[in-house]
């Protein structure tokens, strides 16, 4: 114990107390903005695209359009067909990801510096004239249905969307992103012509860079890549209404475990209170092995083999969230247990010892994220979409450091309420609450 | 803070052979401690890893799951610290630590500033030989890993599958056991048999350090002198012999039918050799093979035969092979059906597929592609440092080299397509075949475990 707090106080001399990161915020001629950090050690650059919307765009008898036309987008393109474009991106060695989430489309893509020109006029034709062959269409929407039906019969996916569709009712995030078996099922050629019109676009547009690229290089590239993509797309959801109550709900699932997922409503990421709400969230159920949740359920009575809780914003509502599973005949015990720290934090708070333990390890463990050009332009594309300023990692550690115990008091007991906690129980648990 | 008074001398560092990646440097300490520095100075981290050249392959007959158990167990204290201080040290430090449990190795790892490499070496020098544990703490934690087990195992008809699998692959080596354990077994692992499972395998002369990141070789070297040196060596340790495979002469076949199975496949798996020391060529084959036949989605023998066409079989369908691995490995290869495609169907069309590569031969514009993104992997790969570390614990853990780990690339290059279908036509031999049907609850063979 002593050795802990004679370390925290050397802690404090020689920490960093920021990220210092050389970070550039470029401007295309044409008017694109990217955020750049240049590193020429290795010859490649790592960039990353994000247009807002994501499969909250799909018309509400069209879910999964979003989901199936981004899967297409390498799918061919221009005058090449499936096979062609892959041989192309392969032979020059460039890896593009293209993925749909619930308020975006993400495009990573990392690409040697010898054939950079080449890799990104490959990826404008992907961007720009995607074909949705027939063939293709019908392959891609084969993979999609397959993953629906393993999700219908995964526990996580199972309690995942059954939480989604409780708390958020007829919102686009309460269906699953990725559509169901009959409205994929039902996706015309026509309905993917549209969700690309209406979701690749530069409207909402953030571009992030890291590597061996040079700001006026990185210009050049962002109006070639992404200079013709259409102005307008898609109008953005309106703010989810939460409509979920405290309770519990049990779906039926054969198995030794139940996956439990649970949660209320969270705290916007520009609410004042918020850092206080993300110290509190890292006491309680910061998914570290110090964290009063897996104490409590794990280290203390071996209930489960992880345990974590989650502030998650989305662009139009925001959850406190967390997930474990547990044998069937111990679920409800660790249900108990959760409401019983959920309670406890939010009359209680947090202790001085852990405030400053949490703080030391925030503090620290920020400066470590930036590791690696692909993690690092990943890290600056998300604070764009979070509309931080381009400072932002210098000033975040001292945000953190402002907190106090009475901070964390007062947010505990607004963020809090054990009787709002709703947790779905996908299994067979036994007894009762 | 160590146990020993017990004092050792350091031997140098090993002279730099020209063989040698300018970024990566190796030391041995007295004690038998290897070492491998890599640097990397983008950023101020450091991840710090000991690697224990013990794994699941290892234990007794009957002990299934101890190593995974003991890796669990090692956060639980020592002498001067407390269960649970251990992670909470590298919290207060802003780091991040956890371990890890194979078939072939057993490690730990944390991932902190730069300039706290010297309390991580303290702290895991210390566990090497002081670990003490409650019986309630082993009660505890066995709880736990049967909650692991429950939720990766147990509740995933697919993980079940594997481990089945697994078992009809090796008749007789001990990798045909699952690395968290037989449940039944595992239920049953007690504090002594953790502690002696401890006493034989956690040593120096048995552990690999790896230090990756912002840091030079010769402060590596001199505050592992300082932690690591003074630690004792095991001095009987026994060399790694398992229990072998006896010539396989039957194909096996399994099916297993569950509730939970939303998506049928079939899985095939052949004995295959692995990397070796000085002698990788073969792997290097046989991983050009698995590429060339299933490495890509679109591209791939596998998936143009299998997922294109007028009534494609395939909506998935892929080839796998790993050749870190001290014993026999697999070459796999595995299918999902289009809806309405039988799973019989699908393994002649996937035969089928195989056949004809062993006629065609291999394809040159595909070869050739597949050689370009090899090379261009290499670049990738430096970008994440702590990957070129697990790389190269995993390759000193599994009977490989440091030198045969930067010898990998050019050994790569240097695959010939006569080379890869020799590999194929060694490898396709269904006497050492294990082929697997995981299907949906039609006609049940085998019931979960609940």
């Amino acid at each position: 114990m002593m050795m802990r707090f004679f370390f925290a106080a050397f802690l404090a001399l020689s920490l960093p107390a920021h990220a210092e990161l050389p970070i550039q915020k470029v401007t295309s001629p044409g008017g694109i903005t990217a955020w750049l950090i240049e590193d020429h050690e290795i010859p490649f650059t790592a960039l990353e695209i994000r247009m807002r919307g994501g499969t909250s765009l799909d018309p509400v008898d069209q879910r999964g359009g979003v989901n199936l036309m981004t899967a297409l987008l390498e799918e061919g393109a221009g005058d090449l067909d499936a096979q062609g474009f892959a041989n192309a991106r392969d032979s020059l060695a460039a890896s593009f990801s293209f993925q749909a989430w619930d308020d975006s489309v993400s495009i990573s893509a990392q690409f040697l510096t010898e054939n950079r020109t080449e890799a990104m006029d490959l990826l404008h034709l992907a961007l720009t004239q995607p074909r949705f062959d027939a063939d293709a269409v019908e392959r891609v929407r084969g993979q999609v249905l397959s993953n629906i039906r393993s999700d219908e019969k995964n526990p996580d996916s199972i309690a995942a969307k059954r939480f989604n569709m409780l708390a958020y009712g007829d919102h686009p995030y309460g269906r699953d992103g990725g559509g169901t078996e009959q409205s994929v099922a039902s996706l015309s050629r026509a309905d993917i012509q549209a969700a690309f019109e209406n979701a690749i676009t530069r409207e909402h547009l953030y571009v992030a860079a890291t590597g061996d690229i040079s700001a006026a290089d990185l210009g050049v590239l962002l109006d070639g890549l992404l200079g013709d993509l259409p102005a307008k797309g898609a109008p953005l959801p309106e703010r989810a209404e939460w409509s979920l109550q405290g309770g519990e709900t049990v779906v039926e699932f054969p198995g030794p475990q139940s996956v439990i997922h649970f949660g209320h409503q969270g705290i916007k990421r520009d609410d004042p209170e918020f850092f206080a709400a993300y110290i509190l969230n890292e006491v309680l159920g910061g998914g570290r092995f110090s964290a009063r949740l897996m104490t409590e359920v794990r280290d203390k009575r071996g209930l489960t083999y992880g345990i974590g809780t989650y502030l998650a914003d989305k662009d139009h509502a925001e959850v406190l969230s967390g997930r474990f599973s547990s044998a069937n005949a111990t679920a409800l015990e660790a249900v108990k247990i959760v409401r019983a720290e959920w309670a406890r934090a939010a009359n209680e708070g947090i202790t001085a010892e852990e405030l400053a333990k949490t703080k030391t390890y925030l503090t620290g463990s920020y400066p470590l994220r930036f590791s690696g050009n692909s993690q690092i332009a990943r890290i600056l594309v998300g604070m764009q979409m979070d509309g931080m300023p381009i400072d932002y990692a210098t000033t975040r550690n001292a945000k953190i450091e402002a907190v106090t115990l009475e901070d964390v008091a007062k947010v505990a007991k607004r963020l809090l309420r054990p009787e709002d906690l709703h947790f779905v129980i996908v299994g067979q648990p036994e007894g009762a609450l | 803070m160590l146990r020993s008074l017990l004092l050792t001398l350091v031997l140098g560092a090993f002279p730099a052979s020209s063989a040698l990646a300018d970024n990566v440097s190796t030391f041995t300490l007295e004690n038998g401690l290897e070492a491998v520095v890599i640097e990397d100075h983008r950023a101020p981290v450091v991840t710090h890893m000991v690697w224990y050249k013990t794994g699941s392959a290892d234990e007794l007959p009957g002990k299934s799951g101890i190593a995974h158990f003991l890796e669990h167990l090692m956060f639980k204290g020592t002498d001067t610290m407390a269960p649970g201080e251990f992670s909470a040290t590298v919290e207060a430090q802003g780091g991040n630590d956890n371990a890890f449990t194979s078939y072939d190795y057993t490690a730990y790892y944390q991932r902190v500033a730069a300039d706290r490499l010297d309390l991580m070496m303290k702290m895991e020098a210390d566990r090497m030989r002081g670990l003490l544990l409650s019986e309630q703490d082993v009660k505890t934690e066995r709880a736990v890993i049967i909650e692991e087990r429950a939720q990766r195992t147990d509740s995933d008809p697919g993980a079940l599958f594997g481990e089945q699998r697994r078992a009809a692959q090796y008749l007789n080596h001990p990798y045909g056991t699952p690395v968290i354990g037989w449940k039944h077994e595992a239920e049953a692992l007690t504090r002594e048999d953790a502690l002696a499972f401890y006493r034989t395998y956690y040593a120096p002369n048995n552990a690999v350090l790896i230090v990756a990141g912002d840091v030079t070789p010769d402060e590596v070297k001199a505050m592992a002198e300082t932690h690591y040196g003074p630690v004792p060596p095991t001095p009987d340790l026994a060399p790694r012999l398992r229990t072998t495979e006896p010539p396989q002469l039957a194909e096996r076949r399994l099916s297993m039918s569950d509730d939970r199975v939303a998506q049928p496949y079939m899985i095939r798996t052949y004995l295959a050799p692995e990397r070796d020391s000085g002698t990788q060529e073969e792997a290097a084959a046989l991983s050009v093979l698995a590429e060339l036949l299933g490495g890509s989605g679109t591209t791939s023998v596998m998936a143009q035969a299998l997922q294109f066409g007028e009534a494609p079989k395939a909506v998935y369908s892929s080839a796998f092979y790993s050749g870190m691995s001290l014993d026999a490995t697999d070459f796999g290869v595995v299918a999902v059906p289009t809806p309405g495609t039988s799973l019989a169907d699908l393994e002649s069309a996937v035969d089928g597929v195989i056949a004809q590569f062993l006629k065609d031969g291999v394809d040159p514009d595909a070869f050739a592609r597949i050689k370009r993104q090899l090379r261009a992997d290499e670049i990738y790969a430096r970008d994440n440092v702590e990957g070129l570390a697990r790389t190269y614990g995993t390759a000193l853990t599994t009977g490989l080299t440091v030198a045969d780990v930067q010898a990998w690339p050019d050994i790569l290059q240097a695959v010939t397509p006569e080379q890869v279908m020799e590999a194929a036509q060694k490898v396709f031999d269904r006497r050492n075949a294990v082929t697997g049907w995981l299907e949906r609850h039609d006609d049940s063979q085998i019931e979960v475990a609940q």
